[in-house]
């Protein structure tokens, strides 16, 4: 694209705004505001991808130690799942953030400023992750149990310890009955990072909400940059999501 | 082609959704002035979070000095007053919306807001740019901003001239309640405010170990607003009528007392500027 037609481009919205105050597509023409959502976007895009890969990770072993011979390993996961299940992730991000924010170590760097060693995007990773491995784990439980009692027992009697056979034997298998139910939960948690806006977390809602403050014209022009940007994210990883699902498939197995 | 379907698609949708745009004296129709005064009732967006402005008292009901500058406007078209809370954000999407029929809301008067609202002229109250900041930091100037954490509240103009200017990295919160605590929690350097809202936390007496160290900046005068389409109408015209005789009577000025806000330079001299010259 050459540099005339993106004048051109953020002259007409210029144009645009002058005419039409309801539609002042800011950040198309303002190269300082398009930083702005620029930077929120990247941060949104860190936020998802992180706590979507810590989110899988958290309920696969939660799904593992639910398996577990030790009765406290199973009430660990089962308080841990009930907690994070049972309260909104809005009352999860506060609370992390306002109350256990207050017990973690930190550092001063000029005598009064008390920096918590972990930042408000360290507890919107924390708290978001949790929220969403929390139905992970269930979502991966309601796969294992899908799979067959025979199959583990075959693979018992084939001598392989109890992490070999979730690794090599139900987790496969599993996998495949949960994506469906995963899928749904992922896009749930993408949707749910824009809630990290409460703990002052500068991604792309709080950048959206802040520019259309400072400029009261751009609001709707925020807005539908908002859905235009949810839904190309969520199309993605719904697209990948699927690719991978079909890509797995066995014939004759699961659906 | 498809850059060329997409800019026609949002032309149209711009145009399609366009709406009142600031209308010339003599297309007056007076619709929503005139459906106070037949419903014998005004709906007034006032700030439900803004002690003395506009809170909440011990029984729940919505008090403050914009409360009594309602009241007065309802008094003098002779027609019964109800208050609507609105909030920063949403305040001026509730008088597009009719939800409410104009707004005292503590609102600063920017050239972006007129586009989108009737602001009256004259201008009924001014505040600056302060910080809430602990005594033991011990601030002096803004630059000493430079670099540290300054919390804020989302909705606030001066978050960005406070970044841009001195470089502040300003957190800002959705409410105030967290952005105080934030403060407190010693997560950030200062709190960045209207001069006198601070003013007030620090005369209630639970910022104690606190002071507002600089010179505030960015003095904006507050504008209260009618719908846009009934700016030069009936309606503007009247409000602008009600500022100028709050100000020449001294109105605001006892009302400032009353509500116990710190007494500024700004209706001092306005009220000098409107004097009646045939006032003893």
């Amino acid at each position: 694209m050459s540099d005339a037609m993106i004048e051109s481009i953020r002259e007409f919205f210029r144009q645009l705004a002058e005419t039409h105050p309801k539609w002042n597509f800011i950040y198309i023409y303002d190269p300082g505001v398009g930083e702005r959502v620029l930077d929120g976007f990247w941060m949104t895009i860190q936020l998802s991808v992180v706590c979507v890969i810590l989110s899988v990770v958290i309920g696969v072993v939660g799904a593992w130690l639910q398996r577990s011979h030790h009765v406290w390993a199973r009430l660990l996961v089962q308080g841990y799942v009930q907690f994070f299940r049972n309260t909104p992730p809005l009352i999860q991000l506060l609370f992390f953030y306002f109350a256990l924010g207050q017990f973690t170590p930190t550092y001063s760097p000029d005598g009064w400023l008390e920096q918590p060693v972990i930042s408000n995007v360290g507890w919107a990773i924390i708290s978001l992750s949790f929220f969403a491995g929390a139905f992970n784990v269930e979502i991966f439980r309601s796969g294992i149990e899908a799979v067959p009692e025979s199959t583990i027992e075959a693979s018992e009697s084939l001598g392989m310890s109890h992490l070999q056979t979730y690794i090599y034997v139900i987790l496969p298998l599993a996998f495949r009955v949960s994506l469906p139910a995963l899928n749904n939960n992922l896009v749930n948690l993408v949707k749910t990072t824009t809630q990290a806006i409460v703990i002052a977390v500068p991604e792309l809602l709080y950048q959206l909400v802040s520019i259309y403050n400072d400029y009261s014209t751009a609001q709707n022009a925020c807005m539908v940059l908002m859905f235009v940007v949810y839904i190309g994210l969520v199309g993605i990883l719904v697209l990948g999501m699927n690719r991978w699902e079909r890509g797995m498939q066995i014939p004759g197995y699961g659906a | 082609m498809l850059k060329k379907a997409i800019t026609t698609g949002l032309l149209g949708t711009a145009l399609a959704s366009t709406s009142a745009m600031p209308v010339q004296a003599d297309q007056c129709t007076n619709d929503v002035f005139n459906k106070i005064m037949s419903g014998g009732k005004i709906i007034v967006g006032v700030k439900a979070d803004y002690k003395p402005w506009g809170y909440r008292d011990e029984n729940g009901n919505i008090v403050g000095m914009e409360v009594d500058l309602a009241q007065d406007v309802a008094d003098a078209l002779g027609v019964d007053l109800e208050v609507v809370a609105v909030q920063s954000s949403n305040r001026m999407q509730f008088l597009e919306q009719g939800k409410i029929h104009m707004m005292i809301a503590t609102m600063s008067d920017r050239p972006d807001r007129r586009k989108l609202v009737g602001i009256t002229q004259p201008n009924y109250y001014t505040s600056g740019t302060n910080v809430l900041a602990p005594k033991a930091v011990g601030i002096k100037q803004w630059d000493e901003l430079k670099g540290k954490p300054v919390c804020g509240k989302q909705g606030a103009f001066y978050n960005k001239i406070v970044a841009e200017r001195y470089g502040a990295e300003v957190v800002a919160f959705t409410g105030n309640a967290e952005a105080k605590q934030a403060l407190r929690d010693k997560k950030c350097i200062a709190w960045v405010y209207d001069d006198s809202s601070i003013m007030s936390d620090l005369a209630s007496g639970n910022w104690n170990d606190f002071e507002m160290p600089l010179a505030s900046e960015d003095d904006n005068p507050w504008g209260l607003a009618v719908p846009i389409g009934e700016l030069n109408c009936a309606f503007g015209q009247f409000m602008s009528g009600m500022t100028f005789n709050w100000h020449q009577s001294g109105r605001l000025i006892e009302l400032e007392k009353k509500w116990g806000i710190q007494p500024t330079a700004y209706l001092q001299n306005q009220n000098e500027r409107f004097k009646d010259w045939l006032a003893e």
